[in-house]
């Protein structure tokens, strides 16, 4: 008895008893649960077999970035719907980063009223659920548009209507190799450049206009490339037929709906982690950098924001992750994305909600993981070292 | 200009300079700055006029509150047709309840702020009793809506909806999973690999997942993990994924105060000679709570919000009644007053939440400033 009580009273056994418990008890209740999911599927007769995955999924995406039709497998559906996930939230993230970091820094500006209507923007905003949002603009997009027939042109080759937003596709002709290239050498020499005139300031402190340059370079290479090759690009302009328009690049009043809400959404959280990001770095470091006479915009770019950057990424990119997540509730307004697709439709003709739903959430969450884990690496990076 | 000299010491008082002070020295400071400044503000006024002007006439001016379907609406005047709303208040406030028995209901909600008072501000009169009823309110609040006992019918789940649907869903979730979080984010601290492990493994899940895939799974696989047989309600199985969906994010807020607070504290603790309990409920806990206040609020507020999201597995919440309601041919295409109608009542009570983090905020802050 007296042996047993020392044991217990030994710190390092004493964790290894808990730990063997606490295995124990998980293992116990893990194997209860796989127990319970056996006999279910025994008593309903059915498997767990993924091969539903290659059967034809028999069902129409109205918006896919790859070629689908209904014939397609159900796997290919998923990628339809994966693609579009991956759609929703780069238009998103766009729209929310621009919108949000303007926010952030108005909502910072000496500006009484400037600084109130931002500040009403964000409370408005992320105060109402988002998939509210979505509904609400997506109620907008439908009720106040106009039907295909009157639709609003603009100059005759892009249409706006209640079907959704059409606009001219590009179609490439031989010869467009070279323009590809062209973009790409543009690409390489930036960085190089940058590179160089980085070098260059830290050593003598002369700047070159490195944005402006890089750009022209970036545009006007390929748009010579696109002239010597004799013009390879031709447009395909949408037209009315019928009740639609047909041709073109189309953007479904769903896919609209749900940039502008995740946008929008989004964009209020991002304003207060800008602001909260500007605001965390030391007044003394404004103040320094005014008295040393530096205008005020460099400030702003060398002084601030590069020491700001450091509070302000983890948080943004958790947003980012939120907005690729919420983007999940595109089912309520019936866009296609991964969730609508393999663990809507798939699942309601297939009747497998165990196979579809390991498949979505194991996509989501490798997603989510593998971002976490590249903060994970900045974060240690960008630390500040303290004692 | 003529230099006047005064004599050490006799040199008069005079007032600032026009336009430093004042109406208008606020307004030149504040609004007319700069040029870029000026722009800004004519900017933002123009824009507050229409605003203010488009919605005071859309949203009451030319707003018709009572009519029997959206064409009457649209023939009396060309504004928001409030009469969706209005015809249907009482499926937006309590769902397919029945309607003799929502005084229930009332009564419920009225008691709630009661049994919160004592738990949210810490000098309401006679605080000692009122906790005793916090502490019975759940018990009551369960057997009064759902009925059953003491002569009260019984009222099936598949009846609640509207915003009681949301308060019960929101409230039963926050008051779950704050307990819940701080356990998660004690184990992911301890010292024990096996329990930081699993505590790890599933904050990390529930929050890579999105909480939609979450509400499928309880709402069609649920029952595949239970014993055959066992059936338990929709509403409970919902309720249970949205306790451990916010619980593992109030995990990672909680974690992040426990880090914030300075080794010292733990040294000194130890030093004393208190044990892991102890240590916890003295040392750690009280700091650590302290500091995550804001996020555990967020967290709430998101969860309240998420609230919604029901609606896509088939309860009647808010959003549900409001599709129900757009589906009638009477009032389709009337989506926008039915949304902002909505919006406008989480707006309110998610801003009610965070006005009280930043009260308690600034009650609890002890820094020297």
């Amino acid at each position: 008895m007296t042996y047993l009580h020392s044991i217990w009273r030994n710190e390092k056994s004493r964790e290894i008893i808990i730990q063997i418990f606490v295995l124990l008890c998980i293992g116990w209740f893990l194997s209860w649960l796989i127990s319970n999911v056996d006999a279910n599927f025994k008593a309903l007769g059915k498997d767990i077999s993924f091969e539903f995955l290659f059967i034809p999924a028999g069902y129409d995406i109205n918006q896919y970035l790859i070629d689908y039709n209904n014939r397609d497998s159900h796997l290919r559906a998923g990628i339809v719907g994966l693609l579009n996930t991956g759609l929703v939230a780069f238009f998103g993230i766009i729209l929310a980063t621009f919108l949000g970091v303007t926010i952030g820094i108005i909502r910072l500006s000496k500006n009484w009223l400037a600084s109130k209507i931002a500040y009403w923007y964000v409370e408005f905003t992320r105060n109402v659920p988002i998939l509210l949002h979505i509904l609400l603009w997506h109620g907008i997009i439908i009720n106040t548009l106009p039907h295909p027939k009157q639709a609003i042109s603009f100059a005759d080759v892009s249409f706006l209507s209640n079907r959704g937003f059409y606009i001219p596709k590009m179609l490439t002709e031989n010869g467009i190799e070279l323009v590809y290239l062209f973009v790409v050498i543009g690409i390489i020499f930036s960085i190089l450049f940058m590179k160089y005139a980085k070098k260059k300031q830290d050593l003598t402190g002369a700047q070159y206009p490195v944005f402006w340059i890089n750009l022209s370079v970036i545009f006007t290479l390929p748009l010579i490339a696109f002239f010597l090759s004799g013009m390879p690009i031709s447009l395909e302009i949408p037209a009315l037929k019928g009740f639609n328009f047909r041709g073109g690049m189309y953007m479904s009043p769903e896919l609209a709906a749900l940039t502008f809400a995740l946008g929008i959404y989004t964009a209020a959280f991002i304003a207060e982690i800008v602001r909260a990001g500007i605001l965390a770095v030391d007044k003394g470091q404004k103040e320094a950098a005014e008295s040393i006479g530096l205008k005020p915009s460099k400030v702003m770019s060398l002084v601030i924001l590069p020491q700001a950057r450091r509070v302000i990424i983890p948080p943004l990119t958790s947003q980012y992750l939120n907005l690729t997540k919420n983007s999940s509730l595109a089912i309520a307004i019936g866009y296609m994305d991964l969730v609508a697709t393999l663990g809507g439709i798939s699942l309601n003709q297939t009747g497998r909600e165990m196979e579809t739903m390991v498949i979505v959430m194991l996509i989501y969450l490798s997603v989510s993981l593998s971002i976490s884990a590249l903060m994970n690496w900045y974060n240690n990076r960008v630390k500040l070292v303290g004692r | 200009m003529s230099l006047e000299t005064y004599k050490p010491g006799s040199y008069p008082n005079l007032p600032p300079p026009l336009g430093t002070v004042g109406v208008s020295g606020w307004v030149r400071n504040n609004l007319f700055s700069s040029i870029s400044n000026s722009l800004l503000t004519i900017l933002s006024v123009t824009l507050l006029y229409y605003l203010i002007f488009g919605i005071v006439d859309w949203f009451l001016l030319d707003a018709v509150f009572d009519a029997n379907s959206k064409i009457e609406c649209r023939k009396i005047n060309d504004g928001a047709c409030w009469a969706v709303v209005s015809r249907r208040i009482g499926q937006f406030v309590y769902g397919f309840y029945p309607e003799a028995e929502r005084w229930r209901i009332d009564i419920t909600f009225y008691a709630m702020f009661f049994a919160f008072a004592p738990l949210l501000y810490p000098d309401v009169p006679k605080r000692k009793y009122l906790l005793w009823f916090s502490g019975i309110y759940p018990i009551l609040a369960y057997l009064f809506i759902n009925g059953g006992y003491f002569g009260l019918t019984k009222i099936e789940y598949s009846l609640f909806g509207g915003f009681m649907l949301t308060v019960i869903i929101g409230v039963t979730g926050i008051v779950c999973s704050l307990p819940i979080g701080i356990l998660l984010a004690l184990g992911r601290q301890s010292k024990l690999t096996v329990v930081r492990t699993l505590c790890v493994c599933f904050i990390e899940f529930m929050r890579g997942v999105p909480l939609i895939t979450l509400l499928f799974v309880a709402s069609s696989m649920l029952n595949y993990f239970m014993p055959p047989g066992t059936n338990f309600s929709i509403l409970v199985r919902v309720i249970i994924m949205f306790t451990f969906f916010s619980a593992a994010y109030i995990a990672e807020v909680i974690r992040g105060g426990i880090q914030a607070i300075p080794k010292g504290q733990y040294e000194a603790a130890d030093a004393l000679g208190l044990n892991y309990w102890q240590k916890t409920r003295f040392i750690t806990l009280p700091q650590a709570m302290k500091i995550s206040i804001p996020g555990i609020v967020n967290t709430f507020i998101g969860l309240y919000k998420d609230t919604t999201l029901v609606v896509v597995i088939g309860l009647l919440d808010p959003l549900g009644i409001a599709r129900a309601s757009l589906a009638d041919t009477k009032w389709n295409g009337l989506s926008i007053e039915v949304y902002i109608f909505v919006a406008l009542f989480f707006f309110v009570s998610c801003l009610a939440m965070s006005r009280y983090s930043l009260w308690l905020e600034n009650k609890l802050n002890t820094d020297h400033k």
